[in-house]
């Protein structure tokens, strides 16, 4: 096909359309072919892989669930939550691990707020690998590590990629907080070193579901201390549909009295906000 | 440990529940005295030439693959840069984990009751302010002498201090840096004992004022 003229370039470009790879969204998200079970193909609302070394964003209703798969066990997904509608407030790591006194993630918990508020809950977890301390990767830190941390580079840093998905919400450098981040674990020794577990295998997966209108941002790229040499990530599936908030009848509103007074404090704003 | 007391360009009490706040210009040493013992001392840090470059936990974590502070550690910017590097320490070890105090993390921690009692963010966004720096400025601070372990399972909590008075940290400039400080005014938890006290800070060296 020429190339040469506008149309030859046109007739080019739209031959391409209907191109399947793997990493790529699926638009609209019904398209999807396997929702999960239980969850009709109409309530999906975002279905993409991510590749290795990409980033994703959304934003997302309150009550939308989220589910995050390591396809072949190298992921490594770093998440950072803002409440959509004043993203100055957002995921506070520190806040999230010291209220809830553990340093680990696991079902039940909360994302929470600098205002004390439940981001999103951690509903099912089938890994068990992952961090809340050591944040993301940094360019310079890549650079060292595999020759090259910037984001049109072969090996992106996480910063670099949250800066550009924040940046697509309006959010500056300074509005990026310490991440969380899933597949890659970390497990602290009574003298405060740090050893690297590393995933739980291929196929497992982490849901979450959004307690207020929140902005996701995702970047899938290898753990700050993963110790392996190469640039090591595969692809992240991200399936969200929509779903229903915690109520004081759902088990995580009562998991801890420091849950319960953050949902209380969620379902405060929320009321006065107009929105439950 | 001995202050160079021939090169002193600042030396402050900072009161009980205070903040306080200063550019440490590179070389300079600044010392962070434990007056009255197990006074967490909640601190931040900027590039003073560009505050969009700040202290960074998760970094300063994962560099130096430890959760604790003491000598040698390097406080880093969220793109790795040094800031500040510890260069003396007769506590042992500061925490790197447990943020501030806040009116509404203490809603969750304590009860809706303690809303209204002055906390550390209180004092970083009065002494922000004055930077030009705001909310969105704020991210997870370092707690000299607060102590806080990390157990097996994951728990972890604010324990008793094992600080005591005179118990001093020395931090050197590796650029010129702004530093925020709230002199915890936590009464909930045994950060400081449950009894607020004051700070003393010395900067000293560089030949600057």
């Amino acid at each position: 096909m020429t190339t040469a003229t506008t149309y030859g370039a046109r007739d080019h470009a739209r031959a391409q359309d209907g191109t399947v790879v793997e990493t790529m969204p699926t638009i609209p998200a019904a398209n999807w072919p396997e929702p999960p079970e239980g969850v009709a193909a109409e309530q999906l609302v975002w279905a993409e892989t991510v590749a290795g070394g990409g980033y994703t964003h959304k934003v997302l209703a309150r009550g939308t669930e989220l589910r995050l798969t390591d396809l072949r066990g190298d992921a490594c997904a770093h998440v950072l939550v803002y409440n959509a509608d004043a993203p100055w407030e957002r995921l506070n790591v520190a806040d999230t691990v010291k209220v809830q006194w553990n340093a680990y993630m696991k079902p039940a918990m909360g994302l929470l707020s600098d205002q004390a508020r439940v981001l999103a809950t951690i509903v099912t977890d089938e890994s068990g690998h992952h961090d809340a301390l050591c944040g993301t990767s940094t360019v310079s830190g890549n650079a060292e590590r595999y020759g090259d941390g910037s984001p049109q580079g072969g090996s992106p840093a996480g910063l670099g990629l949250f800066t550009l998905a924040a940046a697509k919400h309006g959010l500056e450098p300074r509005d990026i907080p310490p991440s969380i981040s899933l597949f890659q674990g970390v497990r602290v020794q009574d003298s405060g070193v740090l050893t690297f577990t590393g995933s739980a295998g291929a196929g497992k997966s982490v849901v979450l579901r959004a307690e207020m209108p929140v902005i996701v941002l995702i970047a899938n790229v290898p753990h700050p201390i993963d110790p392996r040499p190469a640039y090591t990530v595969t692809p992240l599936q991200v399936l969200a549909w929509r779903a229903q908030p915690t109520t004081p009848d759902s088990p995580e509103w009562n998991a801890s009295p420091e849950g319960r007074r953050a949902f209380e404090n969620t379902a405060d704003y929320l009321t006065a906000r107009g929105i439950a | 440990m001995t202050t160079v007391q021939n090169d002193v360009v600042l030396d402050t009490e900072v009161a009980a529940r205070a903040p306080f706040s200063t550019v440490v210009k590179t070389g300079q040493v600044l010392s962070i005295i434990d007056l009255g013992g197990n006074q967490a001392v909640d601190f931040l840090a900027y590039d003073a030439g560009d505050t969009s470059k700040r202290y960074s936990a998760a970094v300063t974590i994962a560099a130096q693959r430890n959760i604790f502070l003491t000598t040698g550690s390097v406080l880093r910017t969220q793109e790795g840069a040094p800031l500040l590097t510890v260069v003396a320490d007769t506590c042992g070890r500061h925490d790197t984990l447990g943020g501030a105090c806040s009116k509404e993390s203490n809603t969750l921690r304590y009860g809706q009751h303690t809303r209204h009692q002055h906390a550390c963010v209180e004092n970083f966004l009065t002494e922000g302010a004055r930077w030009g720096l705001g909310k969105r400025d704020l991210v997870s601070n370092v707690n000299w002498y607060m102590n806080v372990p990390v157990e097996e399972d994951g728990t972890l909590g604010i324990v008793d201090g094992i600080s005591a008075p005179g118990l001093e940290v020395q931090l050197r400039a590796e650029t010129d840096t702004l530093v925020i400080v709230s002199n915890c005014p936590q009464i909930n938890n045994p950060c400081n004992g449950f009894d607020p006290t004051p700070v003393r800070m010395v900067v000293t060296g560089g030949g600057a004022g």
